[in-house]
């Protein structure tokens, strides 16, 4: 077997490490020492690791009276400059939707962990990606908050530093969007033994006004203009920084005209299905998407202009496919093959279905 | 004739020189002025840091120059949590009106009281939403008319004014729980000795300290600020009676939240 980062000298040994596990490792890397947060199934390892971890490394864990409450003190430890965040899944991230856009308003840094679970309502605690619209419109208001995709126990751990340092450097909250299966699948992988770059200088950090003009974090800006003003200056940070971040994984695509497009586990059962598909004659390739927002639009219409079949393959009803949609506009038709309820089609499922649709 | 002018009221220095938006008679001036008098007695102005709540008392941000933060409703006790946490050497308040904290916020104080979280809260209780227009709030009192209780509050239906201050001395956590009334200038004193403490209740022994301050409401009473004045006393004074309810700057500090986290490294801010 071939580690994602063999022989990279800034990654230790190969070693297993559940998904929930390895965003605790990934966020305390990149310098996370603060964790607020509920239980709530299916990411309590998250809260139980970083229970124990952060004490270890001079950090501060507590368990929040709700997620309302976790999200505001996590809103406190990144006013005050800290690096932090909280995790949750489906129905506690929908309660954190407030603080999201508090902490969005205020322009303060965070990130926040979604082990996504079937829904509506309390649903069930099988992995799903039916959180995905709302990720990439977290928050009430005007903004759009970047929101990253792991797809490995690997990349559980990766996109943490990731996150942490793209929040930073957008002065905004961070979504990480993993799914139940994610969280509890225990896969090999490696950590970074080197040092994380240094966070960026935080002069706007609530530090007490000392020799400096008192500092002023908000959300309220009661005249039109001053929001106006005040969300654009929001969204030209994330623009800025939209093009550099923005990642996609692909495979098989050089010759390509199927496309698949899924994230997260779905994607896993997607590269199966190219290569089945490949054996059967057809030129399947798939893109998955890392980053949601920004989202790789100009790759999948650079693959889709040579594509017959896109197919959007989703452990949701239709929410990822309106994204590939509004990307190829039109250019070739564009399939949906999603399951909810904490389903997921299989690698032959994803395989039927394409072959149907093209007729075959 | 200058050099025999003796000063003897002055604004305190932490405050800045603005006009306050606040409508004539409400009394949420008075509580500024405590909290601005108290930053600078305890000499804290440059390492306080206030939590601005949603309603009337937001804008408390425009009156005292220190660094502040600006919460969502009623979340004003965890975002503090999150403040103190990371900033030990730090002295961290909030300031938040009944609407934000005894009703919506209810969760979060309670269990920051419960922590003996190190925080100092100032709570206005004017028996009513404030900023949204009058409605009726947790705290508004049986009979009392609002927007949204036109025919005055009744208990069958819309239950019991909420006391907070005792609901909270049941806690064993805090360190310093009182009630005090922005009434008459003997009132307004023993705020200020209330206020002290509650502040001392964080600098001090590193726990949680809270005071609740009656204060008037005339433009949603519907009342003169003279006669509004008068309802605070006779009224809510009668219901809610001021005091200490929690006094336990003496016990050992143990049991705060000091232990555990490191907090930021200075290098860090
Ligand atoms: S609405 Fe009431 S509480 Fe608000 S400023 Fe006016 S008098 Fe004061």
């Amino acid at each position: 077997m071939r580690f994602v980062h063999e022989g990279d000298p800034r990654y230790g040994e190969p070693e297993l490490l559940k998904g929930n596990e390895a965003i605790c490792e990934g966020a305390i890397w990149a310098g996370c020492r603060f964790f607020f947060g509920y239980p709530i199934t299916p990411q309590n390892q998250i809260p139980e690791m970083m229970s124990r971890r952060m004490p270890e490394v001079g950090g501060t864990f507590l368990q929040g009276e709700s997620e309302l409450a976790s999200i505001s003190m996590v809103f406190g430890a990144a006013a005050a400059g800290a690096r932090a965040m909280t995790s949750s899944s489906s129905p506690g991230i929908s309660l954190m939707q407030e603080g999201i856009s508090y902490l969005a308003g205020a322009e303060l840094p965070c990130v926040v962990v979604n082990v996504q679970r079937g829904g509506p309502g309390l649903g069930n605690i099988a992995g799903a990606q039916s959180d995905y619209l709302q990720a990439v419109q977290s928050g009430h208001g005007d903004m759009r908050i970047p929101v990253y995709a792991p797809g490995s126990v690997q990349e559980m751990y990766d996109l943490m530093g990731e996150a942490f340092e793209t929040a930073d450097r957008a002065r905004s909250p961070v979504i990480v969007l993993a799914d139940a299966m994610l969280g509890q699948m225990a896969e090999p992988m490696q950590r970074r033994i080197d040092e994380p770059p240094p966070p960026p200088p935080k002069p706007w950090a609530l530090t007490g006004a000392r020799g400096r003009p008192r500092n002023l974090l908000t959300s309220l800006y009661t005249i039109p203009d001053d929001l106006e003003a005040h969300n654009r200056e929001i969204d030209a940070r994330y623009q800025a920084l939209a093009t550099e971040i923005c990642r996609a994984a692909e495979y098989r695509t050089e010759d390509a005209d199927v496309l698949l497009v899924a994230y997260g586990v779905a994607s896993r059962m997607c590269q199966t299905a190219c290569d089945l598909l490949r054996d059967r004659g057809y030129a399947a390739g798939l893109l998955r998407p890392i980053t949601l927002r920004p989202f790789p639009a100009e790759r999948v219409v650079q693959l889709a202009e040579r594509a017959r079949l896109v197919l959007a393959v989703e452990m949701s009803m239709g929410q990822l496919v309106q994204d590939v949609r509004l990307a190829v506009l039109g250019r070739c038709p564009v399939e949906l093959l999603g399951r909810p309820g904490g389903n997921y089609s299989t690698a032959p499922d994803v395989v039927a279905q394409v072959i149907h649709l093209l007729g075959g | 004739m200058a050099e025999s002018v003796k000063v003897a009221y002055a604004a305190p220095e932490c405050m800045i020189d603005q006009t306050m938006h606040y409508c004539p008679g409400c009394t949420h001036g008075i509580a500024a002025r405590l909290v601005a008098e108290t930053i600078d007695e305890l000499g804290i102005r440059d390492r306080a840091i206030g939590i601005s709540p949603v309603g009337c008392s937001v804008y408390l941000y425009d009156y005292i120059d220190c660094d502040f933060a600006q919460a969502a409703h009623g979340r004003a006790p965890a975002v503090a949590t999150g403040l103190s946490r990371a900033l030990p050497d730090c002295v961290v308040f909030t300031y938040q009106g009944d609407g934000d904290l005894a009703s919506i916020g209810t969760a979060e104080i309670v269990h920051a009281a419960s922590r003996n979280e190190r925080m100092t809260v100032v709570f206005i209780n004017n028996a009513v939403f404030g900023m949204t227009q009058g409605q009726s709030a947790p705290t508004t009192l049986l009979g009392q008319r609002t927007s949204t209780s036109p025919r005055g509050r009744q208990a069958k239906g819309e239950g019991y004014p909420l006391r907070v201050s005792e609901m909270l001395a049941t806690l064993e956590g805090p360190t310093y729980v009182a009630r005090a009334a922005l009434g008459a200038p003997k009132y307004v004193t023993q705020a200020k000795r209330f206020m002290r403490r509650a502040f001392e209740a964080q600098v001090i022994h590193g726990g949680f300290g809270m005071l609740e301050l009656l204060s008037s409401c005339p433009t949603y009473w519907g009342m003169t600020p003279a006669e509004a004045m008068r309802w605070l006393e006779e009224g809510m004074m009668a219901y809610y009676p001021v005091g200490e309810f929690v006094d336990r700057r003496d016990r050992e500090t143990s049991g705060s939240v000091r232990e555990g986290g490191e907090g930021l490294r200075v290098s860090d801010r």
